[in-house]
């Protein structure tokens, strides 16, 4: 299934909680119901920031390991 | 409004938290809070206010910085002993955030200034240590309908309130100004440093608290504290209809001066 991603950043290097810091800096120039793609981190990012979203009751759609990074695509709440 | 990388590593703990967000921290980047007092209880106000980025701070003092201020105002430095205690803030308010607008006001409040200085401001912290000034910025700020944080230490003790238009104002609970010299101020009983950090860093929450609009202002409620024992309460306070300012009948009707206890500072002059 294609997502049509209204929004894309790339967080490769950008520590927690900055990369949240910025996903939702992101969100804020997006509507509800669009979609953000990000790229983040393996460790840290990829554990927390997902989570952190899905708390404030944004969607994960997606998340797609790359090579040390992972692409996840999120759905505004 | 478009933060640069800068402040959004400034203000990042402000973000991530979600009852504040980008669009609080926006908020509380175009609030404008205005400090009466460069003291005990404005010292951390200030501080705090400005490390969080209010866009406009302005802070009331007529006074100097003297050795006895250091032992709790900690934005005043031994170094700034004699110097005006509103540029000694400035100083330290801009040297934690040169975002921060701040503006001085060299003087006290009195009944005939002190609406020209709250008119542009969203919100006023009463940080002032005697009887007639809390009068008058209740007074004003209900003529005025601005919202304000009262804030009063003594000893060990320490109290504070929140009012917002329509709701309780300090004479809903305290009448009027107790008679002069019932009551000693600061300089006469002492106080222990620390608390004047606890009760202005509460104002400063309420402030902030105000401009991003979430959770519950200590409005219609009084918090008390007692840190000998390190007890804390709030009692509920009700819109008063014999208030007499905002109650159904009131008697006061403009701004006075009430008469200044007389301090021992002032006597030693």
């Amino acid at each position: 299934m294609e997502f049509k991603i209204e929004k894309a950043i790339d967080l490769e290097g950008v520590v927690c909680p900055l990369n949240l810091v910025k996903v939702k800096v992101a969100l804020e120039e997006i509507a509800s119901g669009e979609l953000l793609e990000v790229i983040l981190d393996e460790g840290d990012a990829i554990l927390n920031v997902p989570r952190s979203l899905k708390e404030e009751g944004h969607k994960v759609l997606k998340v797609v390991p790359l090579d040390r990074t992972f692409k996840v695509v999120i759905e505004k709440k | 409004m478009k933060f640069t990388d800068e402040q959004l590593e400034r203000y990042s703990r402000h973000i991530i938290l979600q009852n504040v967000g980008v669009t609080g921290q926006e908020k509380i980047m175009n609030g404008k809070v205005l400090i009466i007092g460069a003291g005990g209880l404005g010292a951390p106000a200030a501080l705090y206010l400005a490390a969080a980025g209010v866009g406009t701070i302005g802070i009331v003092d007529g006074d100097v910085v003297d050795r006895t201020n250091l032992q709790r105002q900690v934005i005043h430095f031994t170094p700034d002993l004699n110097k005006p205690k509103v540029e000694s803030a400035k100083e330290k308010m801009e040297a934690i955030n040169p975002d921060v607008k701040v503006v001085t006001y060299k003087e006290l409040v009195f009944a005939n200034n002190i609406e020209g200085i709250i008119k542009d401001y969203d919100f006023i912290v009463d940080g002032t240590d005697n009887f007639p000034a809390k009068f008058l910025i209740n007074d004003a700020c209900v003529f005025n309908k601005k919202p304000f944080s009262h804030g009063g230490i003594l000893r060990f003790d320490g109290q504070t309130m929140t009012y917002v238009p329509g709701e309780a104002c300090y004479r809903c609970v305290f009448n009027s100004p107790p008679p002069k010299d019932a009551v000693p101020t600061c300089s006469q009983a002492g106080v222990l440093g620390a608390i004047a950090g606890m009760l202005g860093t509460i104002q400063a929450a309420e402030v902030l608290k105000f401009f991003i609009g979430e959770g519950e202002l200590l409005t219609n409620r009084l918090l008390v504290f007692d840190a000998l024992n390190m007890t804390f309460r709030t009692a509920p306070v009700k819109k008063n209809p014999n208030c007499p300012i905002c109650g159904d009948n009131p008697t006061v009707t403009e701004l006075v001066d009430a008469e200044q206890a007389m301090c021992d500072l002032r006597s030693r002059m």
